[in-house]
């Protein structure tokens, strides 16, 4: 007779580091990760590899100088980082912007949300494996807008674009009817993506009930943007403190109901419908008039701090600034939206087998830029 | 969202991705095949016309990079003789604000790209290297009436089928 005998297996925790040079870190970023066999005990994120010192470089620099500085924070969103920092400057130093100027700000910040959430959706879809295809459609229409967006500020990444003020110089004659055949077209691109994508058997079962951040959890970790309001959280600075002009269009504020990556996916694609939405909003009611209010070259600002935040594609993205009436800021923090983020991802991954480890991390769409700055 | 066949999504997908493989590519070959770029390109080092340059250093001083290296002289009639202009490229990050600040539209930026030299003091450039030729095109960053001379950009938008209006 055969003796049935218990195999006794001892297992040890194995600790495996994701990065800081890996494809699925989406820049230099290290997890540290305690496996037991293949589930997810304990994670460590480590940061700083790309820490280049923006906030105290921009204490020795003029109020002007600071902005080519705030493109090569979120280098995937600069419109939306310029827009934060002059919204800034111009609170403390009471500045009004010209009209025509808030209508093309809000332009420019929809299209790069726009051209920002097609990266991250392209690069969570990346992660989850369905390897280049998804990514060079969204690529293809996110080169369209870099277009549009070189056109008025000419350059391709690092716009440069806003001033404190206003904007840097009007827009050119074609970019309008450019535009407008943009924002015609979108639309059908993005059911494109539906048509490839929102039923796809694989990407359901990989992201659907993945890496659920519930809705108190959230909201404790600070988290914000697409995140948050994936977790259920109907909140959006656009609308709970509108800036510049957002009070005057028409959009709503997409949710997701459980919070798991699927949702996180789906609240970017529906919030790029969103933004088409507000463009063209814009452009009918796009005044003539100044782009730039006159400021002085070398700007003095009265002594005091203030905050702005906006809405980034990642979340909210505010400036801290302290002024002591000389002509560079004296302390300059930036609350960067996907430093934030970050924070929840232990808390997501636990319980999660590896291959789930990279997608949850994808689907937070971080940007090293931001997060060490 | 879930269909009633499993395997339906990935089909649809599928469809979609074949409908794309009979249309003409929109990629180009680029050294041989140009497009043009933007008319307000900030590209390659900047053009600097002697004859309107007071050498007033607006632009060393709104550089953030501290690039622009000047040096003057003083002159008769209480003008500045520019004795010394020069761009370090490699410290450039092309953001423009000199041209931008320059009161007497002297300093332009460049129409032209690739900026790759084999050496690096190649791209420190001094007075008569930043001087206006024939074989460098003026962009129309901050210069309105020349950006009107320029070529259209190419945008994707128009090489692209006219078939989604």
């Amino acid at each position: 007779m055969a003796v049935k005998t218990e195999l006794k297996l001892k297992t040890e925790p194995f600790v495996l580091n994701i990065g800081p040079v890996h494809p699925s870190t989406h820049g230099v970023f290290r997890m540290r990760a305690t496996l037991d066999g293949e589930v997810l005990i304990d994670l460590e994120p480590v940061f700083g590899y790309l820490h280049r010192g923006i906030e105290k470089l921009a204490e020795g620099r003029t109020y002007t100088q600071v902005i080519p500085l705030t493109d090569r924070l979120d280098y995937l969103a600069s419109m939306s980082n310029n827009l934060a920092y002059v919204m800034a400057v111009e609170k403390l130093a009471g500045i009004t912007v010209p009209e025509r100027a808030e209508y093309l700000r809000v332009i420019m910040a929809e299209l790069q949300r726009i051209a920002s959430h097609l990266i991250a959706v392209g690069a969570f879809l990346n992660d989850c494996g369905a390897f280049m295809t998804p990514i060079l459609y969204m690529i293809r229409e996110r080169e369209k807008i870099l277009d549009l967006l070189e056109m008025v500020s000419g350059q391709r990444l690092t716009y440069n674009y806003m001033r404190v003020g206003g904007v840097s110089q009007d827009i050119p004659g074609e970019f309008l009817p450019a535009l407008r055949k943009f924002v015609q077209r979108m639309p059908s691109y993005i059911d494109e993506y539906d048509q490839l994508l929102a039923e796809n058997e694989i990407l359901l079962a990989r992201s659907k009930g993945v890496g659920i951040l519930p809705k108190d959890m959230a909201i404790n970790a600070s988290a914000s943007g697409p995140v948050l309001r994936a977790s259920g959280v109907k909140w959006d600075i656009r609308k709970a403190d509108p800036y510049s002009v957002y009070d005057r269009f028409q959009f709503d504020i997409p949710t997701g109901s459980v919070g798991d990556c699927y949702d996180r996916y789906r609240v970017r694609v529906q919030e790029m419908r969103q933004s088409v939405r507000i463009i063209k909003q814009v452009m009918e009611g796009l005044p003539e008039g100044e782009v730039k209010a006159e400021v002085a070259h070398f700007l003095r600002l009265p002594v005091g701090e203030t905050y702005a935040h906006i809405e980034s594609p990642r979340g909210e993205l505010g400036f801290y600034l302290v002024s002591d009436n000389s002509i560079a800021p004296y302390r300059l923090h930036i609350r960067a939206p996907s430093l934030i983020n970050l924070t929840a991802l232990r808390d997501m991954t636990l319980g999660w087998k590896v291959a789930d480890v990279i997608i949850i991390f994808g689907s937070i769409d971080i940007n090293m830029g931001e997060v060490d700055r | 969202m879930q269909s009633r066949f499993f395997g339906l999504g990935i089909a649809k997908g599928m469809a979609l991705t074949l409908k794309h493989l009979f249309r003409r590519p929109i990629t180009t070959q680029y050294p041989e095949e140009r497009l043009s770029t933007s008319r307000r390109i900030r590209g390659n080092e900047l053009i600097w016309n002697q004859v309107k340059c007071t050498g007033c250093a607006t632009c060393a001083k709104s550089c953030p990079q501290g690039a622009i290296e000047i040096v003057t002289l003083r002159g008769e009639e209480n003008k500045y003789i520019v004795e010394k202009f020069g761009v370090d490229s490699g410290y450039c990050i092309f953001c423009g604000l000199c041209v931008e600040a320059c009161p007497y539209d002297a300093l332009y930026l460049s129409y032209d790209y690739e900026l790759a030299r084999y050496r690096r003091r190649e791209l420190v450039k001094d007075k008569e290297a930043l001087l206006a030729s024939p074989s460098k095109r003026v962009s129309g960053y901050y210069q309105p009436e020349i950006e009107q001379t320029l070529p259209r950009q190419t945008l994707l938008l128009d090489r692209e089928k006219e078939e989604r209006e």
